[in-house]
């Protein structure tokens, strides 16, 4: 048993230590009714070895980015993680750490989520940010009910070409509260439709939730949804799930948004199946004592030297119990430490570069596809690195297609909506980034031509 | 710059936006293999060149900075950590290697699930051991952090309510609890009243009987409770709660005491959250990722979190018809990362390794009780399982309160345990050393211990100027929340604000 360091001997003098004949003794305060008479029903130990050929038989039977020509995105994106990330995380000191209570022998954590936090605002142009959330849906919630207790409204007005996986989470987490969702759809142009929003801001309410680039790729008018939600006395909120588009767009809160939610994954973190990743949200200045979860501030010990801890502890659950802002305790620490170094390599002229060439790559894989016989553009809004293409068939088909080709194909969006968006029936999801070569975009537009 | 104080060659880091010049990198791109495309598409006003204020560094530096940071950190691989409640375990250094297989690692959550039968295979055989370790009917593993699943769990207790009329107006939950349960009930819409500890550490069964009314909508309860007692009346408790059509949440935060022992699914536990990274050794993470897997009893099976995984004749599928179920609580499946590692934990270990995480875990926490209780009182005499609460009772009259014994643990090179927690302790100090400690460190700890007891008679002046030896000394916390400074600003423009 490799993770038991305790020798026979040292079991025998502690059971003497504790006046116990065996280790069952230990147990006598829990009902003889209740004690397993027997072992579990689990399979016996197994080795490194044998775990291997396990796990490794099972990874195989998937197909994924590792092995395909990998267009899928919809909230998750295969980019690159330099090879520095992964290593610095491996590091003990980071990984098999726990929430930086005890700040004197933190300070290496405490210091890396004030750095993260203040790159989580440079990226949005908003004041403050938390520690980490969850993920992106559950941060979207989290923003929603910031909103519903600051302005005390019920209606939060929230746009279809929002992830759909997160307007689910946000009715999951708000359906015992006063909260009213109103889904404004998106229009021709895969925008949000500005005159459905205008109408639903008629009867006012706690916020409006866009997101850009859009779960149709498509880049929302931020600036005019945020003034329409400000004339309303609304704040905005906005979500971002692929934010490495922040290296070219500017940030939602430069554009008017008060609180910026989303996912960080793209930054450092692998697919990984959807998990874990990185929820992140930052907001005005105003709102800073309605934010969720852990916040590292600067502090002074008593001879002035600069250090960090955790602060604003009277929001949370540990102290305010059922009064608190939420109830997170722990946050995504390890993949903020991810985004954080990711972000220190890419640096001022690195996001940029990248972010530039997510969107070349997009833009010419669109052009490819626009170009196919039986494919077209629905949307003419501007996107980033993710476009849809409505295809004359079946979009299934058309990506089991693609897999008989090495290609996993974009998502097929209809699926996503339920059924419930027809307008999407036909529709596929392509996301682009710097992993795809010119070569996979070509072999993409013949593979497409070729299922049709 | 003030005086060194670190050991060693440990110094003072700067922050990434402090060091670094313009035009350093640290990262490099392939060159562009396309046409470059016409950005006029995206409107003037919302394109962006580089951010001004954002790192500029070289992967040299970048690294030197971070594992610098990572120097002025404690951690498990360091020695024992014996936060109580936490369960900080030993991270088999194997499920780091499987969750970084590529195939994996490099799945994406919206592949058809026929590219996926591997990822879903993992999910499916954790659910499949958690179901056995526990005896709970299904689990969701959906939840990305015990507090996450808390809230699963108690929207689906409303659900239920609602299901069969209406959902009640309470949840009840005992004044040791963690902080997270009031607040997780609070988040769907419960109020919450609290149930009174009796004088062996245990819920007050009258007291509970008295409060158990047709508005209660369930008991959250922790089992063994946050003062490491196991509840000796539950099959009281738990008919008590039912009698009333109540339910019964179980925070399954202390479980590393119960692994292989006692199912809480046998004792009529209608949900309960399980904490990956506490009883199954996935990594802390400096404070997540973690994750809450939910088990529930066949009555609140419905109202599982969609999709659910499942087999049907030998493929794996999402099941995404469930009509009562309370929706998607995450982006996707959850931290899948984490299901992978305690996968292969649970693997590594088998069924005889699994009961050996209980008993070793509780001989340990027992040992450092018994090695102790003389100059750190227990609060209750009850027996204890995986942890024991001490208190500084004895220290009081000396001026030295557990917050000192805490700071000071630090110069002799431990993570001090929980402290302050559970409230129903006077200056609790909680300590869990779980199984993966051997004899000489909990000896080495248990020398601190009483060393400082001793020191506090002696020179309690410096046990409550520790710590002397760490590379920052206590921070002024009370300044830092009045004036908040959250996120980095070069000097001058601090001094403009």
């Amino acid at each position: 048993m490799r993770f038991f360091p305790q020798g026979d001997a040292d079991v025998r003098a502690m059971l003497d230590a504790v006046g116990a004949r065996a280790a069952s003794d230990l147990f006598t305060s829990i009902p003889e009714k209740f004690r397993c008479k027997g072992l579990l029903d689990i399979p016996a130990a197994a080795s490194e070895i044998e775990l291997r050929r396990e796990f490794g038989g099972w990874a195989r039977r998937n197909a994924g980015a590792g092995t395909h020509a990998f267009f899928l995105g919809g909230g998750a994106y295969n980019h690159d993680i330099p090879a520095a990330v992964p290593q610095l995380l491996n590091r003990s000191e980071f990984y098999t750490s726990y929430t930086p209570y005890q700040p004197e022998i933190s300070q290496g954590t405490l210091q890396a989520i004030f750095e993260y936090q203040s790159l989580v605002c440079l990226l949005t142009e908003l004041d403050v940010s938390n520690a980490s959330l969850y993920d992106g849906a559950s941060a979207l919630a989290e923003a929603v009910m910031v909103a519903h207790r600051v302005s005390r409204r019920p209606r939060v007005i929230v746009s279809s070409a929002v992830h759909p996986h997160y307007l689910m989470a946000v009715r999951t987490y708000t359906q015992n509260l006063d909260v009213q969702i109103d889904v404004v759809p998106f229009g021709a142009d895969g925008r949000t439709d500005p005159a459905a929003l205008a109408a639903a801001l008629e009867k006012g309410a706690a916020a409006v939730v866009v997101q850009s680039p859009n779960f149709l790729g498509c880049i929302e008018d931020v600036a005019a949804a945020s003034a329409a939600a400000k004339a309303r006395e609304a704040l905005t909120i906005c979500v971002v799930t692929e934010p490495v588009s922040l290296g070219l767009l500017r940030g939602p809160g430069a554009l008017g948004a008060d609180v910026v939610v989303g996912e960080g994954q793209s930054f450092g973190v692998p697919l990984s199946f959807g998990g874990p990743y990185l929820g992140f949200i930052a907001a005005r200045e105003s709102l800073t004592r309605q934010l969720p979860g852990r916040i590292v501030g600067e502090a002074r010990d008593a001879e002035g030297r600069r250090g960090f801890v955790l602060t604003l502890a009277t929001r949370e659950q540990h102290i305010r119990r059922e009064r608190a802002t939420s109830n997170i305790c722990t946050n995504q620490g390890l993949l903020a430490l991810a985004a954080t170094i990711h972000l220190s390599l890419l640096g001022r002229e690195g996001l940029h570069a990248l972010a530039v060439q997510n969107h070349h790559k997009a833009a010419y894989a669109a052009s490819r596809l626009a170009a196919v016989k039986g494919c077209r553009l629905p949307f003419s809004a501007p996107f980033f690195n993710e476009f849809v293409v409505e295809v004359q068939g079946d979009p299934g088909e058309v990506n089991r297609s693609l897999l008989k080709r090495g290609i996993v194909g974009g998502l097929a969006l209809g699926r996503l909506y339920g059924g419930k968006e027809r307008r999407l029936d036909r529709a596929i999801l392509i996301a682009v980034t710097e992993m795809n070569t010119r070569e996979e975009i070509d072999r993409l537009a013949e593979a497409v031509e070729g299922s049709l | 710059m003030s005086a060194p104080r670190r050991a060693g060659v440990l110094r003072e880091e700067p922050t990434i936006f402090e060091v670094g010049s313009r035009g350093r990198v640290g990262h490099s791109l392939p060159p562009l293999d396309v046409p470059e495309s016409d950005f006029s598409t995206i409107p003037e006003g919302v394109r962006r060149g580089p951010i001004d204020g954002m790192p500029e560094v070289s992967e040299v530096d970048v690294v030197r900075h971070f594992v610098r940071l990572s120097r002025l950190n404690y951690a498990v691989d360091l020695g024992l950590y014996p936060l109580g409640s936490c369960t900080m375990k030993y991270n088999p250094k194997i499920n780091e290697e499987l969750a970084r297989v590529e195939g994996l690692a490099r799945a994406h959550p919206l592949q058809d699930p026929e590219t996926a039968q591997g990822c879903l295979r993992v999910i499916w055989e954790l659910e499949r051991s958690l179901r056995q370790i526990t005896g709970m009917q299904r689990f969701t593993l959906q939840p990305a952090a015990g507090a996450h699943g808390e809230m699963v769990g108690i929207l689906m207790i409303r659900a239920h309510h609602v299901k069969s009329g209406r959902p009640r107006a309470t949840i009840l939950v005992p004044d040791s609890a963690h902080g997270t349960n009031p607040a997780s009930a609070a988040m769907a819409g419960y109020k919450v009243e609290q149930v009174p500890t009796n004088a062996k550490g245990c819920i007050d069964l009258a007291a509970l009987r008295a409060k158990m009314t047709g508005e209660v909508a369930g008991l959250m309860l922790t089992n063994p409770n946050t003062l490491g007692i196991f509840e000796e009346e539950i099959e009281g408790i738990v008919a008590a709660v039912h009698e009333k059509g109540g339910l019964v949440y179980m925070d399954g935060a202390n479980m590393n005491a119960l692994v292989g022992v006692a199912r809480p699914g046998d004792m009529g536990i209608d949900v309960l959250h399980l904490n990956l990274h506490k009883t199954f050794s996935t990594p802390h993470g400096g404070g997540g990722p973690g994750s809450g897997p939910v088990g529930v009893s066949r009555t609140l099976e419905p109202y599982l979190p969609a999709p659910l995984v499942e087999e049907s004749s030998g493929r794996m599928v999402l099941n995404e018809k469930r009509p009562d179920s309370i929706g998607r609580v995450s982006s996707f499946f959850g931290n899948f990362g984490m299901h992978v590692r305690a996968l292969a934990y649970i693997r590594s270990l088998g069924a005889d390794g699994l009961r050996l995480v209980a008993e070793r875990a509780v001989l340990n926490a027992n040992y450092i009780r018994a090695k102790l209780k003389d100059l750190y009182p227990v609060a209750f005499e009850t027996p204890s399982l995986h942890e024991t609460i001490l208190s500084d009772r004895l220290l009081e009259e000396k001026g030295v309160r557990t917050l000192d014994v805490a700071k000071r643990l630090l110069d002799y090179g431990f993570h001090p345990p929980t402290i302050y927690f559970p409230l129903v302790v006077h200056g609790a100090i909680m300590i869990e050393p779980t199984e993966t400690e051997p004899k000489a460190e909990l000896d080495a700890f248990i020398t601190a211990m009483r060393t400082i007891a001793h020191e506090a008679s002696t020179d309690p002046d410096l046990v409550r100027g520790a710590p002397h030896t760490t590379p920052v000394g206590r921070l002024d916390e009370a300044e830092a929340a009045r004036r908040p400074r959250l996120r980095y600003k070069p000097e001058r423009d601090r001094a403009a604000s």
